[in-house]
């Protein structure tokens, strides 16, 4: 002992422990009573089956009734339901009580086996690959090589050329919308056009372009065409004169389509005329043409702008002067 | 046929009353009206001498009632002041909505007014919207005759109108959301059809206003009337978790759902004794 | 020989005659797994998959993956004669018109979050504890994969029904494929077959969901299950286990009654909640519309990191020679998870050149047994976590009386500061679990038992642990820190540069523990004590 004293010694490995024996390895009782309650519970899974297969034959679907926590509750929803989910889950705790009462619970010791093949194979294996390599030609027929390289190579183009027709080109689809000079707005959903006196101050529209007759409106179109109009006292605008000329009497168009991802900022604020993006939290400030006061967007939501035509009618005076919704690698401002 | 029974089974939602709410509906209904005969009368142009006497006790009433409890804000005219808004030309569908909920007048400077128990009863709202009426004109308190949405709403097409109208702010299912800076769009749920309809033409607070010509009296008792389906419409699927879309689902999954899964895999790890 | 044995007998043998099965049978059906809750977690996983199969099967009998318009006719009287698409009214169809569809529509919904969380838990469980080491790299490289498609095959799954909250998810999903600098407008129009929405998307996220991403899945899994297989499942160090074996229970019959019970458990629970709580509840949100919105709108919680980070961005983009970058969708959209997810994956790669470790282990860590790694994974949380909560701030700000533009300022803010902060604390929380591992181990565990000696003094009495107890708090090895040649033979300084002192200072770090404690020194104070 007297010349160990100086190593280090770590506690010692005592082994796997004694095995303990089960109530039920001991007890016959004990081992018919969980035999029953396995039995019981996948009678209970038996009985659970019958009470989903019930509810879906029996229970009508528009019985409802009242639950704590859940609310209204629909019967048939909720034990058809029910009755799966305890079908299932009563096999399965029956399988697990079995396993755990009854099956050998005594652990074995497997050894595990070395992954690295041993030396010789290993080397037998380069040798191999190296003699079939060689009888192949591989290492001197370089033009082979390199010609399949090529032949491969190009092969996996003709994949990416057969998926050009998944769309057109974008072209510049991505900078027009339905707007033109002299179109009305009118309101969405109703399709009224809108005059100026229509708008108390505070109030807002959700606007569309009019349809030109013969057209379908497409969601694709309102995805660019979609038009928030606010109306404000005209002396709260700080906007630059051709901005200003853009309004009508206190009138304010913008794009509704996200200057950042494209959702509808419609949340306009009366009181400290903002108008929010629900999705990301983008803050625009209509008094300032929409300048971004918070939040994730980089721009302002474009301006429309827009007078009255002869029968006094909001219309658009031009179309957006700048492509709406998300930036893109050709949008050049 | 199934398709019958089906149609017959969903309109029968529609039916479903919770019954938690009837009796103080009741109460709030049996006292609006009563609040909203003074109102009418005090809306319409008077008549007779005796009308305008009734009117005019009223409005003095309202000046009263003023004076004591809202003018330290907004102005011994109402003419507004550092930290309350002018009130002349808001009507008395503002006046109606804002302490006919509870929320004017505020009882803290908080971000926004929220709805409480209100302060006035029926009748010194009605008194208080008429003096703010007097002032200069406004909208009109609505009153229970012009709420006929049960009869002359469409349900589908005022969820298109809200989804497109309201539910940036109030949710999908009228459950209220965040906006800036700490105010919020309140949930709808619970809220006399009365105050969502002056809530649309006065435009409280945050809310902007939705002008009769671009949001016509109909489709207004069309978004009432999807709003009050959807206040009814029961746990279709289950409880429904507040209906605030997939955070609170994760938060079930994450808690009940794996938190379930991994007790029972402990179980049936445990060795037995 | 009873009736049942005979043709059992018969099958068995008709079977190996062609195949051969019955030797590597024999010898599988003896397989030995390891006994813990923690390695229950990829089987729920493992479950919940095979749940998405069937349900979602039982879901495509009626669904019609299509956006062409049609006019809704069909129970659900809210959004009666409403114009909405193919998919949003099949899938109205499914929830009122099918006796028991809504019932698996939500199970569907429930398990593919239950995958998504389980996949999770597994990958934090394999993180913690070290299983990824040496041999099983090849094993974690495949779950990242799987991580990575799971979140791709969820988006997709909650996007088909075509209402407003997933439409809106499928917007923000194109605006950062239109901020691809060069291609993106491209890659957009092709895979919305021209401006969004469109018509194709739907149809051709269907295939991608039901049949290409199930399939790779399928094949992912098997593998991944066939290594576990192969290199044997890990287990945790104590009295018996060794890098060299593996205790447990055999496959036939206790791992396949509780493996086999525990996949009814997982559909049992499953289908509970799809009884009980209410998931994407589509008719709600009402068809997608692009001039509509909800407040609140946000994906699903794998996604929701991805949101929070989207939110927090700061608002850049690049002006320039008649193009523009949208560093605000970028840099959160694609380049942050990007880099995170490549540094996940290479993981045992950075430890074992960080550890100069080559070896292999078949025994697992105890989290606090590996202080930098525990802090390095426990910092990474919290940067998901941090983001998360943003992700979900609207909601969070309406419960809880704050305000958005707070919680974005202080995830902003924290995201910055509270990973690192993570990092130190966790790594302070394991070294001191050691110390008290160490204590217990010295001097026993404290009892709680005040006695009076006979002169008056009170002790605590402190029980002496077991062996085994002793051996499983200090098996673990605490290799000293790598030496990083300060001079090679010719005298050159630092001949490894750079990369060789930082990573000497990883090593350094790695190596901080406190001592575990030995036989030796347990007996040194033995004898001191008497």
């Amino acid at each position: 002992m007297s010349n160990e004293s100086n190593e280090i010694a770590k506690f010692q490995d005592p082994g796997l422990p004694e095995h303990v024996h089960r109530k039920t390895d001991v007890d016959p009782k004990a081992a018919d009573r969980a035999e029953r309650q396995v039995a019981i519970l996948f009678i209970l899974s038996a009985l659970s089956t019958v009470l989903a297969i019930y509810s879906y034959i029996f229970i009508p679907d528009d019985k409802f009734f009242f639950l704590p926590i859940m609310g209204d509750t629909n019967a048939h929803q909720l034990f058809l339901g029910l009755g799966m989910a305890f079908a299932l889950l009563f096999i399965g705790l029956g399988l697990v009580h079995w396993a755990k009462t009854l099956m050998p619970d005594t652990e074995v010791i497997a050894e595990r086996h070395d992954f690295r093949s041993p030396d010789e194979d290993r080397e037998d294996f380069v040798r191999t690959v190296k003699e079939q390599a060689a009888a192949a030609g591989l290492g001197r027929r370089s033009l082979i090589k390199r010609t399949l390289g090529l032949a491969l190579g190009v092969s996996a183009l003709t994949p990416l050329v057969l998926l050009r027709d998944l769309g057109p080109l974008p072209k510049k689809k991505l900078e027009k919308t339905s707007w033109k000079a002299g179109t009305r707005l009118v309101t969405d959903p109703g399709d009224r056009p809108i005059r100026p006196e229509d708008l108390e101050v505070g109030a807002v529209a959700q606007v569309l372009p009019e349809l030109v007759p013969g057209k379908v409106r497409h969601l694709s179109d309102i995805a660019k065409d979609a038009v928030l109009l606010i109306r404000l006292r005209p002396n709260e605008f700080q906007l630059n004169a051709e901005r200003l000329s853009w309004t009508h009497d206190g009138i304010i168009a913008f794009s509704k389509i996200c200057s950042h991802m494209g959702c509808a900022v419609a949340l306009y604020e009366q009181q400290t005329k903002h108008l929010l993006c629900p999705c990301h939290q983008s803050t625009f400030d209509v008094t300032r043409a929409a300048k971004v006061i918070f939040g994730p967007a980089a721009r302002p939501l474009p301006q429309l702008a827009i007078t009255v035509d002869a029968d006094g009618f909001l219309v658009a005076q031009q179309p957006f002067n700048e492509p709406v919704g998300p930036s893109y690698w050709e949008r050049s401002s | 046929m199934k398709k019958v029974k089906m149609n017959s089974g969903i309109k029968k939602l529609s039916r479903y009353r919770r019954h938690r709410y009837a009796g103080p509906a009741l109460l709030v209904i049996a006292l609006i009206s009563l609040g909203t005969t003074y109102q009418v009368a005090s809306a319409l142009p008077s008549t007779s001498r005796m009308e305008s006497t009734e009117q005019s006790t009223l409005i003095e009433e309202g000046k009263r009632i003023f004076a004591q409890g809202c003018s330290s804000c907004h102005g011994l005219n109402a003419e507004g002041g550092g930290i309350a808004p002018s009130l002349i030309g808001v009507g008395a569908a503002s006046v109606d909505f804002q302490v006919g909920t509870g929320r004017m007048p505020m009882a803290d400077m908080s971000q926004q007014a929220m709805r409480k128990q209100p302060i006035y009863n029926a009748e010194q709202t009605a008194a208080l919207a008429a003096y703010v009426a007097s002032l200069a004109p406004g909208p009109d308190a609505v009153n229970e005759a012009q709420l006929t949405f049960e009869r002359d709403g469409n349900t589908a097409e005022g969820g298109e109108l809200f989804r497109t109208n309201c539910a940036m702010c109030h949710n999908f299912a009228g459950q209220g959301g965040a906006l800036t800076q700490g105010k919020y769009a309140p949930t709808l749920m619970g809220v006399d059809a009365k105050y969502i309809y002056e809530a649309m033409i006065t435009g409280p607070q945050s809310m902007p206003v939705f002008s009769d010509k671009t949001i016509t009296p109909e489709e207004k008792l069309s978004i009432i009337k999807w709003i009050k389906a959807a206040e009814k419409e029961p746990n279709l699927g289950g409880a429904s978790l507040g209906r605030v879309g997939p955070v609170t689902e994760g938060l079930l999954v994450w808690t009940l759902g794996l938190g379930l899964l991994i007790g029972i895999a402990v179980w049936l790890t445990a060795k037995a004794r | 020989m009873k009736k049942a044995e005979r043709i059992g007998g018969n099958v068995a043998s008709y079977v190996d005659d062609r195949t051969g099965a019955a030797k590597w049978l024999r010898k599988n059906l003896t397989k030995v797994f390891p006994d813990h809750w923690s390695f229950m977690l990829g089987e729920i996983v493992l479950y919940s998959f095979i749940i998405l199969l069937l349900s979602g099967t039982f879901l495509t009998f009626w669904f019609d993956p299509s956006q062409r318009e049609v006019v809704y006719e069909g129970s659900y009287e809210p959004l009666e004669n409403i114009k909405m698409s193919a998919a949003y009214a099949s899938t109205l169809h499914i929830s009122f018109d099918v006796r028991g569809g809504l019932l698996m529509r939500q199970i569907h919904h429930w398990a593919a979050l239950i995958f998504m969380a389980g996949m999770i838990a597994h990958l934090m469980r394999v993180f913690f504890t070290g299983a990824f080491r040496k041999p099983r790299e090849a094993n974690w490289l495949i779950g990242i994969g799987l991580v990575t498609l799971g979140i791709v095959e969820g988006f997709l799954g909650y996007s088909l029904p075509d209402d407003l909250l997933s439409g809106t998810g499928i917007r923000i999903a194109e605006a950062i494929i239109q901020a691809l600098p060069v291609v993106g407008s491209y890659l957009a129009f092709f895979a919305f077959g021209g401006a969004f929405p469109g018509e194709a998307f739907i149809p051709r996220i269907f295939t991608v969901h039901v049949l290409l991403l199930p399939g790779i899945f399928l094949a992912l899994i098997t593998i991944h299950l066939m290594l576990v297989w192969y290199q044997k499942h890990t287990q945790y160090p104590g009295p018996g286990r060794t890098e060299k074996n593996v205790v447990g229970y055999p496959l036939m019959p206790i791992y396949m009654a509780k493996a086999g019970g525990f996949f009814f458990i997982v559909f049992g629970v499953t289908a509970f909640l799809g009884a009980v709580a209410s998931i994407n509840p589509i008719w709600l949100y009402g068809p997608y519309n692009p001039g509509q919105i909800s407040a609140g709108s946000q994906p699903d919680f794998y996604m929701g990191w991805l949101d929070g980070l989207v939110r927090m961005a700061p608002p850049i983009e690049t002006h320039a020679f008649g193009h523009t970058i949208s560093w605000n969708i970028l840099i959160p959209g694609l380049i942050i998870p990007g880099i995170l997810f490549t540094l996940m994956a290479l993981y045992p790669f950075i430890e074992a050149w960080m550890t100069g470790d080559k070896r292999e282990h078949h025994l697992l860590e105890r989290p606090r047994n590996n202080p930098n790694r525990t802090a390095i994974g426990a910092m990474s949380l919290a940067f998901i976590l941090v983001v998360l909560i943003n992700g979900g701030n609207d909601i969070i700000a309406t419960h809880f009386a704050l305000t958005i533009n707070q919680i974005m300022w202080f995830t902003r803010i924290g995201v910055i500061v509270i990973p690192p902060l993570t990092f130190v604390i966790t790594k302070r929380i394991c070294l001191s679990l050691q110390r008290a591992d160490r204590e217990k181990v010295l001097h026993g565990r404290e009892t709680g038992r005040l006695v009076m000696l006979p002169h008056g003094e009170f002790i605590e009495v402190h029980e002496e642990l077991t062996p085994a107890q002793k051996f499983t708090l200090t098996q673990h090895e605490q290799p000293p820190a790598l030496e990083v040649p300060r001079e090679d033979a010719n005298g050159v300084l630092n001949p490894q540069g750079l990369k060789g002192k930082l990573r000497a200072r990883f090593s350094q770090a790695h190596v901080e523990q406190v001592p575990a404690p030995t036989e030796s020194e347990a007996k040194a104070l033995e004898s001191g004590h008497h």
